[in-house]
């Protein structure tokens, strides 16, 4: 638009035709930015390729190799043709033990994140906009909970309760991890209320839980599906730690905090066995990052000309 | 404060099993015994009871003992220099080359230096601590033999890889926060007032964009050492240093339950007071910031 108009008609018939062109919305607008960032694609396929090894790990292997079919007198084989990542100590193949570590991953992950999001639009946006006695409640105790750090928190209740599966450990870094998103929500609750269409739908006579929903949420939607990429991101880190630690997943288990800690014993005289699980643990935890960091591009008008 | 420490304690009365047959080794008891047991840790009494009981003996520095019969404040005092040494070398690296990082990042903004830093930093954050940390063990420690691999009986050496394990992820998101951030300021009418005024590039960035960046950044050292913590304890397990991450696992795995609890307790009370202490900084660095 850098020819300027030269009467007040055709300017008005420019607008008209572009408005017609392309109606332009915020998600079109996401959309079309999305669709020109390389992260985004990146990220987009490897969280796919990730998807399909946790949802159908069958698909990855060229014969019926399974993880648990181990033969103790291939321990500890180097990567060669018929076993592509090696095996482990116990003579399984290595490559279809990481492909299954995915599973757990994701799980936890993906948990994690839809479960975070759920409490924190919640909790913040009532703390937000309801104000008052129901804010410095909810304030009060996301302050309590978020001064007992993470990874302390999760490690004292594991072990005290004694472990579990995947689905338990999700639950342990939810409930010590969602003040952070909660208290996000809350201040995009409370940048966003005091907005004109909001104050309209007031006078309108919508009731407070309508006018959350439809108006205020989905404007302030934006910063909290970044950071629940970067949740996710997190919470696949914090499962493979834990186990890693030995409080986590146990044996059956097939875990990528559990390979490394197995490897952890015998990594002078066998890397690859402490590389593969590691490298997929980057890499997943990597395409979430990634993901977070192309949204967060594609949906901060702020940082547009950054 | 007290919230906190009522969260923890909770957690820990709330858990299933009997504490005194956890004691015994799940081994069966006379009653004589059990009551002895119940009198002495006043395992009779309701919870609020034992809350109070715990909250005047942990005034007095008492954090309980071990199973073994060791006080943990004293096993505490012995590992705490380990770990704090670990927390002072990845804090030094993390400032240094976060604040280098973030600094050259802006002023460079948009060169091919900037996009480096960013595809670096963006690298750094994704890799685990589990996952650097054996790297390094792998690459300095045993194939290029330039470091200890583990312990502490190389001396200061010992502390180099486990603090860039700790501090390089560190200095990653640092220095992408701080890179927006000074960019944020570069921008104000301040910093066109001053270049305006024909200070020198560096006089402009050290002096006025960098003052204004500090509350942030100091804020972020505050939160930092919740994952300080968390990371401590999988670099000490990593690099067998004989701190207080170690400690912990140590006691996880031979089911040493109230030293855990202690030692949960201890780390999250040094975390509220170092917040603490940051707000107060906050406060004497920009006097915008008050609390009444």
């Amino acid at each position: 638009m850098s020819k300027r108009p030269t009467s007040y008609t055709e300017g008005v018939a420019d607008i008209a035709d572009i408005v017609e062109d392309q109606p332009v919305t915020l998600w079109s607008d996401v959309r079309s930015k999305l669709k020109r960032d390389r992260r985004f694609w990146i990220a987009a396929v490897m969280i796919a390729i990730f998807a399909g090894m946790a949802i159908a790990p069958q698909l990855f292997f060229t014969d019926s190799i399974s993880p648990t079919q181990c033969n103790l007198s291939d321990s500890a084989q180097t990567p060669s043709r018929e076993h592509w990542f090696g095996t482990d100590i116990l003579g399984c193949d290595y490559y279809t033990r990481v492909v299954y570590g995915a599973r757990t991953s994701l799980e936890v992950g993906m948990v994690v994140g839809g479960l975070t999001v759920l409490i924190a639009l919640g909790l913040g946006s009532s703390s937000g906009y309801y104000g008052g006695k129901t804010d410095m409640i909810i304030s009060r105790f996301a302050d309590i909970w978020f001064s007992v750090p993470t990874t302390l928190g999760a490690i004292l209740i594991l072990s005290l309760f004694g472990g579990g599966g995947p689905l338990v450990i999700a639950l342990v870094l939810v409930f010590f991890g969602w003040p952070d998103m909660t208290r996000l929500v809350r201040s995009t609750v409370i940048g966003g209320k005091h907005r004109g269409y909001v104050r309209a739908a007031k006078t309108m006579g919508s009731p407070g839980r309508t006018i959350l929903r439809r108006h205020v949420l989905p404007n302030g939607i934006a910063p909290v599906l970044v950071f629940a990429a970067y949740t996710v991101g997190g919470a696949v880190g914090g499962e493979a730690g834990l186990t890693f630690l030995g409080v986590g997943l146990r044996l059956p288990s097939i875990s990528w905090g559990l390979q490394i800690s197995i490897a952890q014993t015998r990594f002078t005289s066998d890397p690859y066995l402490l590389l593969f699980p590691s490298l997929f643990l980057s890499l997943l935890i990597g395409a979430f990052v990634l993901l977070g960091e192309s949204l967060r591009d594609a949906l901060d008008v702020k940082l547009e000309d950054g | 404060m007290l919230g906190t420490i009522l969260l923890v304690f909770g957690m820990v009365f709330l858990a299933p099993g009997d504490p005194i047959s956890r004691l015994a080794g799940n081994k069966p008891l006379s009653p004589s015994t059990i009551a002895t047991i119940k009198e002495r840790y006043h395992l009779d009494q309701p919870f609020v009871i034992q809350f109070f009981d715990y909250l005047k003996a942990i005034s007095h520095g008492d954090f309980g003992a071990t199973f073994t019969g060791r006080d943990v404040s004293d096993i505490v005092k012995e590992r705490f220099p380990v770990t704090v040494k670990l927390a002072l070398g990845a804090f030094a690296i993390d400032v240094v080359m976060g604040l280098a990082l973030s600094i050259i990042a802006a002023v460079k903004r948009r060169t091919w230096i900037d996009s480096s830093i960013l595809v670096y930093t963006l690298f750094m954050i994704t890799i685990p601590t589990l996952v650097i940390g054996f790297v390094l063990q792998y690459v300095f420690g045993i194939k290029l033999g330039w470091l200890p691999v583990a312990g502490i009986q190389g001396g200061w050496q010992s502390y180099i890889l486990p603090s860039l394990t700790l501090g390089l992820g560190f200095a990653a998101s640092l220095g992408r926060l701080g890179r927006s951030d000074i960019l944020d300021n570069m921008s104000g009418e301040h910093i066109r007032a001053a270049h305006a005024r024909g200070l020198s590039r560096r006089r402009v960035v050290g002096h006025h964009v960098l003052k204004n960046s500090l509350v942030p950044i100091v804020t972020i050292f505050g939160l930092d050492i919740a994952y300080l913590m968390g990371g401590a304890v999988i670099t000490e397990t990593i690099f067998n240093l004989p701190g207080l991450g170690q400690s912990l696992i140590i006691a996880v795995r031979t089911g040493n339950g109230p030293y855990v609890v202690g030692l949960v307790m201890i780390s999250t009370i040094i975390f509220v007071f170092t917040n603490l202490f940051v707000d107060l900084l906050c406060a004497r660095i920009d006097p915008r910031i008050s609390y009444e």
